[in-house]
């Protein structure tokens, strides 16, 4: 027996509702029906935090979580990042300029969960954003240019909140 | 997709119960941190589950009239660490349940889910026992509360009844009053790893600091299920804060406890871990409790 449920949510910013089938996880609602390809399949068990969004402002591995209990939540992908005339945000910004990018595959998570570490305006050492890190995996890197940019923003922001 | 039969949502704690009666074969999900994983890896496959993680009655920390500390089954373990009454009264346990795997883990991972699961690498898990937390369940009859140690009943196996959902987690005040603790995670690497060994410990001094009024010590993975070391406990409860106590305490361990050897590691390197877990554990536990200890010569 199929079985299928109406979720309504807010997406990258925006109201929308869609009807899913219940055995979905995020992941494939974000990717599928909305087509929201920044959103990774990696793992697909939770290891990898290439499928990573924001929830409510916090990190998830979206294959390990209900398309349906997204119902009444704010979420926020890659692709809610760019400005309104295709800007690129801070972090994205820094990502390229630090060459923490190599194939591209884990960028998306990190730079989300990069996003939920910066939202909070404090100094972090860096033991502390390895370990806020280290839900990603990443084969290409080596991790010291994502390191690098991450902590570039984080001095960037804490000087204009000085200033 | 997940290869699930059937999903059924339950709406509150009342309807959760009607679920369970329903049907009784389900699987409760409630973060699904291991419930979907294990799904995917076939070994829950076509299973029907019943989902409890919509229900925000069972999310956040709170006193009670009693001023016991309770925490909502579904609260999460970042939210447990965040939270300023587990930060004030039983910061260890926040500590603890920030070890769990990573940082996303650490944002769907349940205290429920994880005491439910009857693993014993379970990071939280011997720091609760350690605090001799109560578990908290509710069912068609109403609710009832068992001593965690009796709720966890053997390897993967814990005492919820067929109607039943866990529903808070209770610290009481004889335990957390005046008390301090520490945890202390051996793993093979620092994160998305599960413990080898988890040694938690807490103490209460005499208001002089002189004398260890309690100790208590808790092991994860160190036997089947998460557990008490009693002659660890009896060689320092009474005696004088000094570092031989702390040394016949850490040794007393190896009366209680019964490694086992695996892949992860072999019951002799468990042994030797537990006894220097146990020793570092109360001295820090001690410090914290504002003590001193003067190391011998
Ligand atoms: S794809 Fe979700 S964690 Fe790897
Ligand atoms: S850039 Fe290729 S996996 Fe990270």
């Amino acid at each position: 027996m199929k079985q299928f449920k109406q979720v309504t949510f807010r997406l990258n910013g925006k109201e929308v509702s869609c009807v899913v089938d219940v055995r979905s996880s995020l992941t494939d609602m974000l990717r599928n029906q909305f087509g929201l390809t920044s959103v990774k399949k990696g793992c697909e068990v939770g290891e990898c935090g290439a499928c990573t969004v924001l929830i409510n402002k916090e990190a998830f591995n979206s294959c390990i979580y209900l398309a349906v209990w997204a119902e009444g939540k704010d979420i926020l992908t890659l692709e809610g990042l760019m400005g309104p005339n295709g800007e690129l945000s801070d972090i994205q910004q820094a990502f390229m300029e630090e060459a923490a990018v190599q194939c591209g595959f884990c960028t998306p998570g990190f730079i989300l969960t990069a996003y939920e570490i910066l939202e909070e305006p404090r100094d972090y050492t860096d033991d502390e954003l390895r370990k806020l890190l280290s839900g990603h995996l990443c084969r290409c890197t080596g991790y010291e240019n994502i390191l690098r940019a991450v902590k570039k923003v984080l001095r960037q922001r804490l000087e204009a909140a000085k200033a | 997709m997940y290869d699930m039969k059937a999903l059924y949502e339950a709406e509150s704690v009342a309807h959760a119960i009607q679920l369970r009666l329903e049907h009784p074969e389900a699987q409760i999900i409630a973060g699904g941190s291991d419930v979907l994983v294990q799904m995917r890896e076939g070994k829950r496959a076509g299973k029907e589950l019943i989902s409890i993680y919509m229900l925000d009655e069972l999310r956040g920390v709170s006193l009670d009239e009693e001023e016991n500390i309770r925490i909502g089954s579904l609260t999460s373990f970042s939210h447990i660490t965040r939270d300023p009454i587990i930060q004030k009264y039983i910061n260890v346990l926040g500590e603890a349940v920030d070890m769990v795997g990573g940082p996303q883990v650490r944002n769907i991972g349940t205290i429920g889910g994880n005491t439910c699961n009857g693993v014993t690498s379970a990071d939280s898990a011997s720091t609760l026992h350690a605090w001799e937390a109560i578990i908290e369940l509710t069912g068609a009859e109403g609710t009832r509360r068992v001593p965690i140690k009796d709720f966890y009943l053997r390897a993967g196996k814990v005492d919820i009844r067929p109607d039943e959902i866990q529903t808070a987690i209770l610290i009481p005040k004889a335990s957390y009053d005046r008390t301090a603790g520490y945890y202390f995670k051996y793993a093979m690497r620092n994160a998305m790893d599960i413990a080898t060994t988890g040694c938690s410990v807490n103490c209460r001094l005499s208001s002089d600091g002189k004398t260890f009024e309690r100790v208590r010590i808790a092991y994860g993975v160190a036997g089947p299920v998460p557990m008490r070391a009693p002659s660890a406990e009896a060689a320092a409860t009474g005696k004088p804060v000094s570092a031989e106590t702390v040394e016949q305490f850490s040794l007393a361990v190896l009366n209680d406890i019964n490694p086992r050897d695996s892949w992860r590691a072999s019951k002799a390197l468990r042994q030797h871990i537990a006894v220097e877990l146990a020793r570092r554990c109360l001295l820090e536990s001690v410090k914290r409790c504002g003590g001193e200890i003067h190391e011998a010569v």
